[in-house]
C-alpha cells in the first residue's frame, strides 16, 4: 500500500452530472448555456416549446421564463409531459414551469400569464431574454414585433411550427453569425504542409530517411510516414523540374513508387508506415488552400473596414487575412495525426509541427495589437482567441442571419434574392418546399381568422371543418407557390407544375387535418431540433441550420433551406 | 367518409376520450397518404390500446421512449433494464432525479411515467434480456430498442427473426431501433425475416480500430496510448488480484496517475483526468436534444405501425433507416436498407462467405482479427469445421483440449476453400465463412 499515488482531485459534483456533455462543448460552452436567459412564447397546444425547454434545462441553462395565458385543459394532459391531473384549471405556465425546474435545481424558470399581446406591448418586455422561441399559431403583428426585436438588439429568435405530423422552424440571426469553434470532422482537420514545408520539416525528414535502404528491418518499419512523404517527394522532383506531382496521374504514379519502396521480405510481409504514406498520397498531397468560404470571409466588409467597435472576430480575421496574404496559406494549425512511429520521433515530429503554429500565431498576434493600436481599442483581445482562431481557420464559419416569413393578412409573399434558387429546387423529387409553402398558408389561414373579437386565441384550420379548411389553405399555398414561380420567373414545365400543386394540396390536406394538434413525437422530435440549436447558437459552436428547417413525419424527412 | 369521420370525433370530445383530442383528431380523420381501405375513428382507438409494446432499455433514449409512448395512446407497456441510475445520467434521463442515484432504471422509469400519464400501464423488468424466452417475447406487437450496446441488439434482432412462424402472422415482431452519439444518430424499422435486420446492417457500424499492443507496450505517441496501457497492462501487473472497477474513483485514480507517469517518460502531452475516464469506460458523449430526437423517431413509426395514420418505415422495398446528423446543420438521409443474402441471421440458407486470409497467421490472430470485422464483432468466438473442433472457449475441458491449436498457423489446421463455423456465447447464431488462403 506504500506506493499508492497521492489523492487527486477529482471531477466536481457539476462535472460529474454533465460528463457527457462537457465532452461536447467543453467548460467555455457549458458557461455560456449558464448565462443565458431562454423566453419561450407558447401558444397552440404548447407542447413542442416545452420539449425544446426540457432539452435545455437538462443540461443547465442559466434561466428559463414561459410566457402563456392558457388555461390547463382535459386535452392538454393528453400530450403535455409537463402537466398532471391536479392541475385542470391552473395556469398553463405556471405549472409546466414548476415541473420543468424539477429537472434540474441548477436552472431558474420563470413564469408569465399575462397575455401575449399587452406583454408585448409593455416598454422593455424583452430586454432580460437572450434568446426567443415562439410558438405558432401567432398573429403576424405580434410575430412582426418580435422579428423587429431580433433585428435591433441582435436576439436570436427561433419560430416554430408543430402541426400533426409535420414540423418547422426557422432562425432569424444576428445579420453577423461568426463561428469559430466548428468542430469539424477530425479526418478533415490534418493539413499537413507536404507540399509547402519549411525548413524543420524538411530538415526532420532528412535526418529521418537518411540511408532508408540500409536501415535494419526495424528502423525501416519506424520511419514516420510524413517524413517518408516528404523524402519520396524530393526524389520525384529531382525527375521533374523540380515540380510535386500535379494531377491524378502523376499522384497514382507517386504513389506506386512509395509502394514499391515497402519491404515485404520482413516477418509481417508488409509495413504500416508505409501503408499509411500510400493511403495518405491523393488526401495529403494538395495545396493547402483554404475553402472558398473561408476566403469569402476575408472579402465582407466587415473584415476590410474595421472599427474600434468591430467584435474581436472581425479583428483576428482580418489579422488573418493579412497572414493569408503575405504568405498564402493559413496558420499553421499544427496537430499530427497518429502514425506508426517510435515515440521520440513521434514527439520531433510533433514538435516540429507545433513549433510552426506557435511561430504563426505569435506573428498573427503581433498583426492584432497593431491592429488593436490604430483602432484605438481599450480591451485587448486574448490571445486564447487569437489560438483558437488560429487552430482552426480552415473551417470558420460565418453565417447571414435574416428574418423569416412572417405571412401577412391578404399581402403577398416576397422571396426577394432566394426567390431564383428555391423556385429551382422546387421540381426536386421529394422537396420539401411545397410542405414549407403550405406551412405559410397555415400562417394565411391564423391571419385571417380571428377566435374571438378580442383577437385573443387564434383559431387554425381543421378544427371542426375539415373541408372548408382544406380547401382555404390549399388555395392559399397554390396561390403562394404560383407567386414565388413568377416571382423568380422560373420556367417549369407545365406537368411539372401540376405535379408540384399536387404535393402542396396533400402537404396542406394533411396539415388541416390535424385542426391545429400536436402529436407528441412530433413535437419531441422537433424539441429536440431546436434545443439542439439553440445550444449550437448560444455557445456559438457547430454550425446552426440556416435559416428554415422543416421535417415530414410521413416519410420520416427533413430539409434544410434559406429563406 | 369524411363526414362519418369528423362527427365520430365530435362524439368523443366530451366523453372518456377528451383527454385525447389532439390525437383523436389524426386517428378519426383520413389524410391524403393514409390507405384507402383504412378506418378511421373507434377501432384504431381499440387497437392502439390493446397493443402490448416492449420498450428495451431505460436510458437515455428509453426514458423519452416510456414517454413518447404513453402520449402516443399506448396503455400497455414493458420495460427491460439491467442497469441502475448513475450521476452522469441526470443531464439527460429525465425521469431520474438526484435521489434516485443507485436505483432500478425501469423500476423509476416506469413509475415516474405511470403517475405522470393516467391510464398507462408500465411493467418494469430490471434484468438482462437474454433471461426472458421465446414465450415472454411472443406476448408483444413490437419492441422498440433504446440501447447502447451492439450485442444486446443482436441478440434482440436474432431471437425476433427466430420467433418468426410464416404459419402464425402475430409471431411477427416489429424492431423499432433506435441509437446515438453525441449529434448523431439513427432510427430504423425491421420487419424479422422480411426487411434487412441488424445483423444485415452491421457495417453500418464499425467498431473503433484497437490501438495494437507492441505500440501500447513499447511506443505509445498519444495520451490515450498511456491510458490504455495502464488499463490493459499496468493494471494487470501490479493489482492483478483487484478487480478494476471503472465506476470507483480510486481505481480511475491509480489508472490516471500511471498514465500520467508513463506519458511524462515519454514526453507525451494532454492526459487528463477525464480522458483516463472516458478511454477507460468507453465514453460516449450524448445530450438530451438527440436522444428526443431519434426516441421521437422511433416512436413515430411504433405509432404509424399501430395505428395505420400514416405509412411508416419499414414497409418491404421502402425506406427503413433513417440517418440523423446534428453538428453542422441539421441533415437526415432516409433510405432502404438491402437484405443482404448472406446475413447469417435473416437468411438461414446463406452460403458461407468468402474470408481471403494468411495462411502462415495463426488461429489466435484469425480470432481476434474476428471481433474487429465489422460483419462480425465476435468477442468469444467458438470456432469448429465440418470434421473437428479448432477452439471452444467452453466448457474448460474442450477449451484445454482445443487451446493448443490458437498457436497454429491456418493451413496447419484447415485446407484452403474449407468452411468453418463460428459461434459466439452472445447470439443465438452461428457465422459460415469459407477461408482461402491469400
Ligand atoms: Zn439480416
Amino acid at each position: 500500500m506504500a506506493d499508492l499515488p497521492p489523492p487527486v482531485q477529482g471531477p466536481t459534483a457539476k462535472e460529474k452530472k454533465y460528463d457527457r456533455q462537457l465532452r461536447l462543448w467543453g467548460t467555455t460552452g457549458q458557461a455560456a448555456l449558464e448565462n443565458s436567459h431562454i423566453l419561450l412564447i407558447n401558444s397552440g397546444p404548447g407542447v413542442v416549446g416545452l420539449e425544446t425547454l426540457k432539452n435545455l434545462v437538462l443540461p443547465g441553462i442559466g434561466n428559463f421564463t414561459i410566457q402563456d395565458s392558457a388555461v390547463v385543459s382535459e386535452a392538454d394532459l393528453g400530450v403535455n409531459f409537463f402537466l398532471e391531473e391536479e392541475h385542470l384549471g391552473g395556469f398553463r405556465a405556471e405549472r409546466t414551469c414548476a415541473l420543468l425546474k424539477e429537472l434540474n435545481p441548477d436552472v431558474q424558470g420563470n413564469f408569465i400569464t399575462e397575455p401575449i399581446e399587452p406583454f408585448l406591448n409593455k416598454p422593455n418586455a424583452l430586454d432580460p431574454y437572450t434568446l426567443v422561441i415562439v410558438a405558432a399559431p401567432i398573429q403576424p403583428a405580434l410575430l412582426m414585433k418580435l422579428s423587429a426585436h431580433a433585428d435591433a438588439s441582435l436576439i436570436p429568435i427561433f419560430y416554430v411550427h408543430s402541426v400533426g405530423f409535420y414540423s418547422h422552424f426557422s432562425i432569424h440571426l444576428p445579420p453577423t453569425f461568426p463561428i469559430v469553434d466548428t468542430h469539424p470532422d477530425p479526418e478533415t482537420i490534418s493539413d499537413l504542409r507536404l507540399l509547402k514545408p519549411w525548413k524543420e520539416l524538411l530538415d526532420f525528414a532528412t535526418e529521418k530517411t537518411n540511408g532508408l535502404d540500409t536501415m535494419d528491418h526495424e528502423d525501416h518499419g519506424h520511419v514516420p510516414y510524413i517524413a517518408l512523404l516528404l523524402h519520396f517527394l524530393e526524389e520525384w522532383k529531382k525527375g521533374h523540374d523540380g515540380q510535386v506531382p500535379q494531377n491524378y496521374k502523376e499522384k497514382t504514379a507517386f504513389r506506386d513508387i512509395v509502394s514499391k519502396a515497402a519491404r515485404t521480405n520482413n516477418a509481417e510481409g508488409g509495413e504500416e508506415n508505409f501503408d499509411e504514406a500510400v493511403a495518405a498520397v491523393l488526401k495529403s498531397l494538395n495545396p493547402p488552400e483554404p475553402a472558398g468560404s473561408v476566403r469569402d470571409i476575408f472579402k465582407t466588409k466587415e473584415c476590410l473596414a474595421l472599427s474600434a467597435e468591430s467584435a474581436s472576430f472581425w479583428v483576428i480575421a482580418h489579422a488573418i487575412r493579412l497572414f493569408y496574404t503575405k504568405y498564402g496559406v493559413l496558420p499553421l494549425p499544427g496537430s499530427v495525426p497518429d502514425m506508426k512511429a517510435r515515440s521520440a520521433d513521434y514527439i520531433q515530429l510533433q514538435n516540429v509541427y507545433k513549433s510552426k503554429a506557435r511561430k504563426d500565431l505569435a506573428e498573427v498576434v503581433e498583426s492584432v495589437r497593431f491592429l488593436e493600436r490604430s483602432l484605438k481599442r481599450s480591451t485587448p483581445i486574448e490571445e486564447k482567441d487569437v489560438e483558437a482562431f488560429c487552430k482552426n481557420a480552415a473551417h470558420i464559419k460565418l453565417v447571414r442571419g435574416r428574418p423569416f416569413h412572417v405571412v401577412q393578412a391578404s399581402e403577398s409573399l416576397k422571396w426577394g434574392d432566394r426567390a431564383k434558387s428555391i423556385a429551382q429546387t422546387l421540381a426536386f423529387p421529394d422537396s420539401l418546399i411545397p410542405l414549407y409553402i403550405a406551412f405559410l398558408a397555415w400562417d394565411e389561414y391564423v391571419a385571417t381568422h380571428a377566435k374571438d373579437a378580442l383577437g385573443g386565441v387564434p383559431k387554425v384550420p381543421g378544427e371542426t371543418d375539415v373541408e372548408t379548411d382544406t380547401e382555404k389553405v390549399t388555395g392559399v399555398a397554390i396561390k403562394f407557390l404560383n407567386d414565388l414561380v413568377k416571382e423568380a420567373a422560373a420556367h417549369i414545365e407545365e406537368d411539372e407544375l401540376y405535379i408540384i400543386k399536387a404535393q402542396t394540396g396533400e402537404f396542406a390536406q394533411e396539415l388541416v387535418r390535424a385542426g391545429g394538434a400536436e402529436l407528441h413525437n412530433i413535437s419531441a422530435l422537433t424539441g429536440g431540433l431546436v434545443s439542439q440549436e439553440v445550444i449550437k447558437v448560444i455557445t456559438e459552436q457547430y454550425v446552426p441550420v440556416d435559416n428554415t428547417c422543416i421535417f415530414d413525419g410521413v416519410k420520416s424527412r427533413s430539409a434544410v433551406i434559406r429563406v | 367518409m369524411a363526414e362519418v369521420a369528423s362527427s365520430s370525433v365530435l362524439n368523443v370530445l366530451e366523453g372518456p376520450r377528451a383527454k385525447w383530442k389532439y390525437l383523436d383528431n389524426i386517428l378519426g380523420r383520413e389524410g391524403p397518404f393514409t390507405d384507402p381501405e383504412w378506418e378511421p375513428g373507434q377501432p384504431v382507438f381499440e387497437g392502439l390500446e390493446r397493443a402490448k409494446v416492449l420498450v428495451i432499455g431505460a436510458g437515455g433514449l428509453g426514458c423519452e421512449i416510456l414517454k413518447n409512448l404513453a402520449l402516443s395512446g399506448f396503455k400497455d407497456i414493458h420495460v427491460i433494464d439491467m442497469d441502475t441510475i448513475d450521476i452522469s445520467n441526470l443531464n439527460r434521463q429525465f425521469l431520474f432525479r438526484h435521489a434516485d442515484v443507485g436505483k432500478y432504471k425501469a423500476e423509476v422509469a416506469a413509475k415516474f411515467v405511470e403517475k405522470r400519464v393516467k391510464g398507462v400501464k408500465i411493467t418494469p423488468y430490471c434484468g438482462r434480456i437474454q433471461d426472458k424466452d421465446d414465450e415472454y417475447y411472443m406476448q408483444f406487437a413490437m419492441i422498440v430498442c433504446g440501447l447502447d450496446s451492439i450485442e444486446a441488439r443482436r441478440w434482440i434482432n436474432a431471437t425476433l427473426v427466430g420467433l418468426v412462424d410464416e404459419e402464425n402472422p402475430d409471431s411477427m415482431k416489429p424492431l423499432i431501433d433506435g441509437g446515438t452519439e453525441g449529434f448523431k444518430g439513427q432510427a430504423r424499422v425491421i420487419f424479422p425475416t422480411m426487411t434487412s435486420c441488424i445483423e444485415c446492417q452491421l457495417d453500418m457500424h464499425a467498431p473503433r480500430a484497437a490501438v495494437p499492443l507492441c505500440t501500447l507496450a513499447t511506443i505509445p505517441r498519444q495520451p490515450q496510448h498511456c491510458i490504455e496501457w495502464a488499463h490493459i497492462i499496468a493494471w494487470e501487473e501490479e493489482r492483478k488480484d483487484i478487480t478494476l472497477d471503472t465506476d470507483d474513483p480510486e481505481h480511475i485514480t491509480w489508472l490516471y496517475q500511471k498514465a500520467l507517469k508513463r506519458a511524462e517518460e515519454f514526453s507525451i502531452p494532454g492526459v487528463t483526468y477525464s480522458m483516463t475516464q472516458g478511454v477507460v469506460k468507453n465514453i460516449i458523449p450524448a445530450i438530451a436534444s438527440t436522444n428526443a430526437i431519434v426516441a421521437a423517431s422511433c416512436c413515430n413509426e411504433a405509432f404509424k405501425i399501430a395505428t395505420n395514420a400514416n405509412p411508416f418505415l419499414g414497409f418491404p422495398e421502402t425506406e427503413n433507416y433513417m440517418m440523423y446528423t446534428g453538428d453542422e446543420s441539421i441533415y437526415t438521409y432516409t433510405f432502404e436498407h438491402q437484405k443482404k443474402p448472406d446475413c447469417p441471421v435473416c437468411n438461414p440458407n446463406a452460403l458461407a462467405r468468402p474470408l481471403h486470409v494468411d495462411g502462415n497467421s495463426t488461429l489466435q490472430d484469425f480470432l481476434d482479427g474476428l471481433a474487429e470485422r465489422p460483419e462480425s464483432q465476435l468477442k468469444k468466438p467458438a470456432i469448429r469445421t465440418e470434421a473437428k473442433s479448432l477452439y471452444y472457449q467452453f466448457p474448460p475441458s474442450l477449451e484445454e483440449q482445443t487451446r493448443p491449436n490458437l498457436s497454429k498457423k491456418l493451413n496447419e489446421l484447415v485446407e484452403s476453400g474449407e468452411e468453418v463455423a463460428i459461434t459466439d456465447p452472445a447470439f443465438p447464431l452461428q457465422f459460415k465463412y469459407k477461408l482461402i488462403f491469400k
